[in-house]
């Protein structure tokens, strides 16, 4: 079973390069339900990347193999900060969400890449250390699923799932969860009902970028290993994952996972003759293709967030 | 008045967006007098550099008009780097494969990176018009799948002898440069691409002021339920005004990659199409304000390198500087409120 | 509301929605309330409802309290004149006048709502030439839906529209206007105009492609500030900056009252006016109602839509009842009561209104 061999050993590379895409997903899903469109995932992801390769060759010296879990903690934090500027524009300032998203991305590259040269001299920063892949006891001896799902394994792709049934629970399970999405269906109505939108906004929008700061971080402690300015785009792929999953979390694994599997195999098309038949091109663009034949498909029943992008002004209820 | 409060908007965001470099030089130490000395110096210094910046300005004046045409008529097309993509693709395939004087050349290349970006501009303009799909969402779908289209096409049709991340170098025939223009400024990446963009920038503002088709096009961008009742066909002019938004920034694709650049990069989101989305904002989307802030941002980027040369400053000031702008440009509605408040305070003292 | 034991009602503009039945009903629910010991304050544009139900009335205008009268002290043309500042009419002179052939032939249509829903169905009415045909029915009967594919907004779904026995069914919007149909919208602000274009190219919308006002696709500037000094003066509409002036600047009425001229510029065979006078001063509503006549009494066809009654019936030659997205009946003004109406709108048929063309 030549086939099966070759999943199989794609697999894991698939669901690695999947999980970053998961967690920046995530963190567009809350923003955008509560209704703001936060096109600066891709920036996020970078400064993620940045904060969490300068942590790491910090704080290796003294910490060890600890370092690489406080860069993923400082990238998320990092994430956050730097989302309060796309939230004080498009909701107290009332700026395009589309402008100050891209405002976002812009400043993000430029300063990121100003700070590296700054402290390394390049402007990239290598770490030497990240996560080893690992088998997980007992469940990698599991037929089938085992070698795909259970071997070679990183930290971060359990932590990123735990994060995605938490988002679950939170958003349809909790008040929180009830509140925001309707601060990002009807915010007039959930004004009326008593609910800050504003503060429901903010919430959505700093926990995005908190998500995304992890993704970029993710990247870089499991396949990438070195800052060098740029996530290549994955920013906006994930938000094409989240638009194609229908923003709703189980789609949004879905998706995901659906366009880490073609870019795996876009990347690994090179050298596995059996896939070499197949355009790269084809592999690579087929992700946003499809993302743009979905919402063809489904622009009679979409089922965005009705205020997603829309300027909340409490003064104009 | 209302020009008077976009200069002020965008005056102010340009000054906060220098502000903002200012305090990163003195955050790592430099001078930022001498910082923005050798910044606006490399930018202006003498006919060289002014000829490079003007060559800089080339493209981000076309990508601005591009965005600025489409932000008047109320759509928010984001996709200016994907068909510049399309439209540099179009000119280099052309450049290494026609073989014709260099008076036909030029027009052939031009026109056809025209219609290529006018091509990648309608899908997101018709998808809009026809099945309602958002065009912030779709432009940027299409500017990947234009990007990983250059990744994949450059190296297999299009390869440079040696290295397979860029193409060849077009022939002299396929170049927009031209000896007698590179002449006058001392050797600099200038090009004939500075008359297309002037050329464009007043027949922008013509169609918009005084045809019946920039009326049709802005009364769609202001109210398009008005103008569908007053019979104007709503979804042709959305396409439409993508269609000319795409062929202008196909238009700087060709006045960059056969312009300024002699070949093609893969790998590489053009960031004149974002850039192009600051210039637009600052010049208020009027295409006199486009050309004035093309060239502010042309002096930035050309002079970093300068100054980067000169000092411990790292040449990326330019881009934060540029991005600092765009967000400010973005928050405007606290400089209206600054101005109101001035404008009515200066009132009740008259 | 009420369950929340409130002391103080407010009620804004409440009786859009309702029959005169259904009016009546509230203004009793009201009476019960205030015998019980409660305040409300009623806010309304209707004096027949400050008569009826209001102790004391405040009148504002622009926004300052002109003054607050004694309603059982004072007749509505004081009051009246306090919104207004002038003295006006009620009554509209109208001469009688026979009508003509007929302009527009709808036959058996049917539309679907945005919601899909059937929201006209089966209607069948025939507009004439010199006649005021008031539409009379609740809000949300399918009258929305019933312009909107009159004049090409909507999509109709069967039967059909003919205008001058043409048939315009599937037409563009730009074709109905060019053959002689004109539409005053519901929405002034979202259909009606442009809030942030000139007066000038508002005034010009539909006719910008036609010579004066340009020329092989280049506006004539010149042709289109004449156009519109010569209309604004026409129809006496009033803006800071005259034709210059950004059509958000001017106040409802005015905004109104260039629409109205616009349209009747057009100088259509048909003029399809809904709610022409929402919202709008006293000042106002006479003037845009003596203009409506004029139209009839030029031998112009008007298909007036509305949800005010008594415009209705000051102004119509006939009135169709459409209830439920069908004609429940066409009556006479001068032989029907309100009360007669009123019920029809609910949907129960009338003794004596006689189902479909009048004769």
């Amino acid at each position: 079973m030549e086939v099966w061999d070759m999943i199989s050993r794609i697999f894991p590379y698939a669901v690695a390069y999947s999980v970053p895409l998961l967690a920046a997903a995530l963190g567009g899903l809350y923003s955008e339900r509560s209704g703001v469109v936060n096109i600066g995932l891709e920036g996020l992801m970078v400064v993620g990347n940045f904060v969490c390769a300068v942590t790491i060759s910090k704080l290796q010296p003294t910490l060890g193999q600890n370092a690489i879990w406080v860069g993923l903690a400082m990238a998320a934090l990092a994430g956050l900060v730097f989302s309060i500027l796309h939230a004080v524009a498009s909701i107290n300032l009332l700026a395009n969400q589309v402008i100050s998203g891209t405002a976002i991305n812009m400043v993000a590259g430029a300063l990121t890449v100003f700070l590296a040269r700054t402290i390394t001299g390049s402007g990239n920063v290598r770490i030497t250390l990240g996560f080893v892949p690992f088998d997980v006891p007992v469940l990698h001896k599991v037929p089938i699923l085992g070698p795909l799902l259970f071997t070679r394994t990183y930290a971060t792709t359990w932590l990123l799932l735990a994060i995605l049934g938490l988002s679950w629970f939170i958003l349809y399970k909790t008040r929180f969860g009830l509140r925001l999405r309707a601060c990002g269906e009807h915010p007039q109505t959930a004004d009326a009902a008593g609910i800050n939108v504003y503060k429901m906004r903010y919430a959505g929008v700093l926990i995005s970028g908190a998500l995304a700061g992890l993704s970029g971080a993710t990247i870089l402690v499991t396949f990438s290993g070195e800052f060098n300015g740029t996530v290549a785009g994955l920013g906006f792929l994930a938000l094409a994952a989240l638009i194609f999953g229908n923003w709703k979390p189980l789609g949004i694994l879905g998706a995901t996972f659906f366009f880490g599997f073609c870019a795996t195999l876009a990347n690994v098309s090179q050298v596995v003759p059996a896939l070499s038949s197949i355009p790269g091109l084809v592999l690579k663009a087929f992700p946003y293709a499809v993302t743009l034949l979905a919402l063809v498909v489904f622009s009679k029943s979409t089922q965005a967030p009705k205020a997603d992008g829309e300027i909340y002004d409490a003064g104009k209820r | 008045m209302n020009g008077l409060k976009n200069l002020f908007t965008a005056l102010a965001a340009a000054f906060l967006g220098l502000l903002a470099g200012a305090l990163l030089m003195l955050a790592i130490g430099a001078n930022p007098i001498e910082g923005f000395s050798y910044l606006f110096r490399g930018g202006l210094m003498n006919v060289e550099r002014i000829g490079n910046t003007l060559a800089t300005a080339t493209t981000l004046t076309l990508t601005g008009l591009a965005m600025a045409f489409a932000f008047r008529t109320g759509l928010f097309s984001i996709g200016a780097s994907g068909q510049m993509l399309m439209g540099g693709l179009v000119s280099i395939a052309l450049g290494l494969t026609l073989h014709l004087p260099k008076g036909l050349m030029l027009p052939i290349i031009l026109a056809c990176a025209m219609l290529a970006g006018a091509v990648y501009g309608f899908i997101p303009g018709y998808l809009k018009a026809r099945f309602n799909v958002h065009e912030v969402v779709s432009t940027i779908m299409l500017n990947w799948i234009a990007y990983w289209t250059i990744y994949y096409t450059v190296p297999t049709y299009f390869k440079a002898e040696y290295l397979e991340t860029e193409s060849a170098r077009i022939p002299e025939y396929a170049s927009l440069k031209v000896p007698w223009l590179t002449h006058i400024f001392g050797g600099s990446f200038i090009n004939l691409g500075v008359f297309v963009a002037i050329g464009c920038a007043i027949l922008t503002a013509l169609v918009l002021s005084k045809t019946t088709l920039g009326f049709e096009l802005k009364a769609v961008g202001f109210n398009r339920h008005a103008a569908e009742f007053a019979g104007i066909n709503v979804p042709k002019n959305m396409a439409l005004s993508l269609a000319i938004s795409g062929a202008l920034a196909g238009l700087a694709g060709a006045t960059y990659y056969v312009g300024y650049a002699v070949n093609m990069q893969i790998g590489v989101m053009p960031s004149q199409g974002m850039d192009g989305l600051a210039v637009a904002l600052l010049g208020a989307n009027s295409p006199v304000g486009v050309v004035l802030a093309a060239l502010f941002f042309g002096v930035l980027h050309s002079g970093k390198g300068f100054m980067s040369a000169m000092t411990s400053i790292p040449p990326e000031i330019g881009d934060t500087i540029i991005a600092v702008i765009i967000y400010f440009a973005a928050t405007s509605v606290l400089f209206t409120r600054i101005w109101n408040a001035l404008s009515s305070r200066f009132r009740k003292k008259a | 509301m009420l369950y929340r034991d409130a002391e103080v009602l407010i009620f804004d503009e409440p009786t859009g929605v309702l029959t005169p039945q259904e009016i009546d009903d509230l203004m009793q629910i009201m009476r019960n309330l205030i015998g019980e010991g409660k305040s409300i304050i009623l806010i309304t544009h209707k004096l027949k409802e400050i008569k009826a139900i209001a102790d004391r009335c405040t009148v504002i205008r622009r926004g300052k309290v002109i003054g607050t009268v004694e309603v059982a002290d004072s007749d509505e043309s004081r009051m009246a004149e306090m919104m207004v500042g002038r003295a006006v009419s009620f009554s509209v002179n109208k001469a009688p006048r026979a009508p003509g052939e007929v302009v527009l032939e709808i036959e058996g249509l049917g539309v679907l709502s945005s919601r899909k829903t059937q929201a006209v169905k089966d209607f069948s009415l025939q507009l004439r030439y010199g006649e005021i045909l008031g539409l009379a029915g609740v809000d949300g009967n399918g009258q929305t839906e019933l312009v909107e594919a009159l004049t090409g907004l909507r999509k109709v779904q069967s039967g059909s529209i003919r205008l001058k026995g043409v048939d315009i069914t599937h037409a563009s919007i730009r074709t109905r206007t060019r053959s002689g149909m004109a539409h005053i919208p519901e929405d002034r602000q979202r259909r009606g105009l442009v809030l942030d274009y000139s007066m000038e190219d508002n005034l010009v919308i539909e006719i910008y492609g036609l010579p004066p006002y340009s020329h092989r696709g280049f506006m004539d500037r010149k042709a289109i500030r004449a156009h519109a000094v010569a209309l604004m003066e026409a129809f006496d509409v009033r803006a800071g900056e005259g034709p210059l002036a950004l059509a958000r600047s001017l106040s409802g009425g005015n905004q109104q009252k260039a629409i109205v001229g616009r349209e009747i510029d057009l100088n259509p065979e048909v003029l399809v006016a809904v709610q022409p006078t929402r919202g709008l001063d006293v000042g106002s509503i006479e003037y845009i109602h003596k203009r409506l006549v004029e139209q009839r009494d030029k031998g112009k066809a008007v298909l007036l839509v509305s949800l005010e009654l008594d415009e209705i019936m000051n102004l119509s030659d006939r009135i169709a009842v459409i209830s439920h997205g069908a004609v429940a009946g066409i009556l006479d003004p001068k032989n029907v009561s309100e009360a007669e109406i009123g019920l029809m709108m609910a949907g129960s048929s009338v003794p004596g209104a006689k189902k479909g063309e009048l004769k």
